[in-house]
């Protein structure tokens, strides 16, 4: 049913699709047992490759490939009760008439197999999401956190050689997400299916997957390891999501970039034209007055807002023409500083702070 | 709907006299209602039911009744259930259209219902002709007939009765059971029947009452032979010419038989 195998094991997905006036052209792949993570603001797209990859949703061009089988191309395409894939959305949308193990067992009975070997695989799917105890009770009967485990289990209980994961964790409670992010880790590092997980949560990300994929706007942005995305964002929203400061420049000079801010010096690194530079929130001090000596990159900037989270505070800035810097400064510092919204400050960031690559 | 269930002095009592616009037009649609009932139960003749009961035409309509309508909803359920799913998932063109049709019986005087099923089932009618000559099959004037004028008039109720009710089952369990591999058939008896359970048992109800009460497409496509084509109202409308008190038994009859019914529904399923 998946097609012929020979070809490269894992997902090969070229998805273009339409759905009302957006479209998306993405391409993905993933070897198997490998977690790529699809991250982006709301309405990039995400949701729209997840049910592409599935079949709820026609490719207009491209293909999807699973093991080297063809699930979707030029010529044909499977319907999503031909894929084998496994399907988890935020709401677990467990079928509320039947027990969780009812649930589990739906997709092996639907795919034929014998009732033994059903309630068998039932129990095993459910044993290894350490909820065998709730194998008879009703969707009603369960918390949330238990309803997304038998979630979880019914989506891998058909054997599916993609797992598709819609914001898995997003319609938890914190204490019951983090919990959940457990289990989920621990299956799916026992898992040697793909799976594609979709998310706005970094932590998520970056806990769960071995490859990031960024979308905006129904492009990919920027892909890499969680490590080469945490250390070279492309795209503001990407500098956002791990929490870096990030401009888009040109340089001119060895040691200098020109961005939007002005001109920021780096650390020095040979290249012309396009350039990013970035630097983290912790490497921006501020002054009151503005700082003598050193090369530093010294702005005045106004403070837009500030957020304390513990001992620390982020204040966002903004410059005249409105670029943002977010800083994380003491919150000792906030009262020394007199730091409120609409205080004029200087900020600096000590060359060596800076990160330059190209763009 | 709820019922609000304080006790009616309370609800009542104090702002009656404010309410009186309204307590005015809602007592003349309760007595509209009630009184027809009440005279019924007031003017049968209790003691002589059960020999009314015992004239000959009086049991081989209630057995038609209670076999033919019986019939109709099991005819509804294996073809009107699929059919509703079908609806309650289509948004096309033809579904709109489709939807309209089915409606039609539901609006259109069951007299002109028999009449066309007697153009289309008749002995020389567009399906009845050939059914004639090459099976030598006659519909009109049989249990068949009786039933397929019930049918017509009966199941549009049950299809559109369900089709609400499979409406409210979630999409997304559709396209979840498909990605477990479940075909469509597989969805529809594991899923859209077991959610819209309580909307077919209402359908079921309601296209059930329906036969039971059908009288002008039956008189006119299937006729009015004791026994064959007689159900419970042609009989009480026939006995009541001859035999007034033959009719009241039998009504109560069929009056007490839809009370339980909707009784053993009520609060279980149909709200």
């Amino acid at each position: 049913m998946a097609g012929t195998p020979g070809g490269p094991a894992g997902l090969d997905a070229h998805v273009v699709a339409t759905r009302g006036t957006f479209d998306v052209d993405v391409t993905l792949r993933a070897a198997p047992g490998e977690v790529l993570a699809v991250l982006g603001p709301n309405g990039s797209g995400k949701t729209t490759v997840l049910h592409a990859l599935a079949g709820l949703l026609p490719l207009r061009e491209g293909h999807v490939q699973v093991d080297g089988g063809t699930w979707a191309g030029a010529q044909h395409a499977l319907d999503p009760a031909s894929r084998r894939t496994g399907l988890l959305l935020a709401d677990h949308l467990l079928f509320p008439h039947l027990t969780a193990a009812g649930n589990v067992g739906f997709g092996p009975r639907a795919r034929g197999m014998p009732g033994t070997a059903v309630a068998e695989r039932v129990t095993a799917e459910l044993g290894a999401l350490g909820i065998a105890d709730l194998a008879d009770r009703r969707p009603a009967g369960l918390s949330h956190g238990q309803a997304q485990r038998v979630a979880l289990a019914r989506a891998l209980a058909t054997d599916p050689r993609l797992l598709l994961l819609d914001e898995p964790l997003a319609a938890l409670d914190p204490a019951t997400r983090t919990d959940v992010r457990v289990t989920l880790a621990h299956r799916l590092a026992a898992y040697d299916g793909v799976t594609v997980l979709v998310t706005h949560d970094p932590l998520d990300a970056l806990t769960l997957a071995d490859r990031l994929v960024f979308l905006e706007s129904g492009r990919v942005v920027q892909e890499g390891t969680p490590s080469e995305v945490v250390d070279r964002p492309r795209s503001r929203y990407v500098a956002q999501v791990v929490g870096l400061n990030l401009y888009a420049g040109n340089a001119t000079a060895v040691d200098t970039v020109l961005t939007a801010l002005g001109p920021v010096v780096t650390p020095g690194y040979a290249h012309d034209g396009g350039t990013w530079v970035a630097f983290a929130p912790s490497a921006v001090s501020l002054f009151p007055e503005r700082p003598e000596g050193s090369p530093r990159n010294t702005w005045p900037l106004t403070v837009a807002a500030v957020e304390l989270l513990g001992r620390l505070a982020r204040v966002r800035l903004v410059d005249g023409a409105g670029h943002p810097v977010v800083a994380e400064v003491t919150a000792a510092s906030v009262t020394a500083l007199r730091l409120h919204p609409g205080t004029t400050v200087w900020a600096a960031v000590k060359a060596s702070e800076v990160t330059a690559y190209p763009a | 709907m709820s019922i609000d269930r304080r006790p009616a002095s309370a609800g009542l009592a104090s702002p009656l006299r404010s309410r009186t616009s309204l307590l005015v037009p809602a007592a003349v649609g309760v007595a509209l209602v009630v009184v027809p009932l009440t005279a019924l139960l007031l003017r049968a003749d209790w003691a002589a039911l059960p020999q009314h009961l015992a004239a000959p035409t009086v049991w081989p309509a209630v057995r038609l009744s209670l076999v033919t309508t019986t019939t109709t909803v099991l005819i509804s359920l294996l073809v009107g259930t699929p059919l509703a799913w079908l609806l309650a998932r289509a948004t096309g063109r033809v579904a709109t259209w489709l939807r309209a049709v089915l409606t039609v019986p539901l609006v259109l005087p069951p007299v002109v219902g028999g009449v066309a099923l007697l153009l289309a089932y008749g002995r020389n009618g567009v399906v009845g002709a050939p059914l004639d000559e090459i099976f030598g099959v006659t519909i009109p004037f049989t249990p068949v007939a009786v039933v397929l004028a019930e049918v017509f008039v009966a199941m549009p109720f049950y299809v559109v009765a369900v089709e609400g009710a499979m409406r409210q089952v979630d999409r997304r369990y559709d396209a979840l059971a498909a990605t477990l591999g479940a075909s469509p058939w597989h969805t529809f008896t594991r899923i859209a029947v077991p959610l819209a359970t309580p909307g077919i048992a209402a359908g079921a109800a309601l296209a059930w009452a329906r036969a039971l009460g059908e009288f002008g497409a039956t008189i006119t496509f299937a006729g009015n032979f004791v026994g064959t084509t007689q159900t419970a109202p042609l009989a009480v409308y026939t006995a009541l010419e001859q035999d007034p008190q033959a009719a009241i038994a039998l009504s109560v009859v069929m009056l007490t038989v839809s009370v339980v019914v909707l009784g053993a529904l009520r609060g279980r399923w149909v709200r």
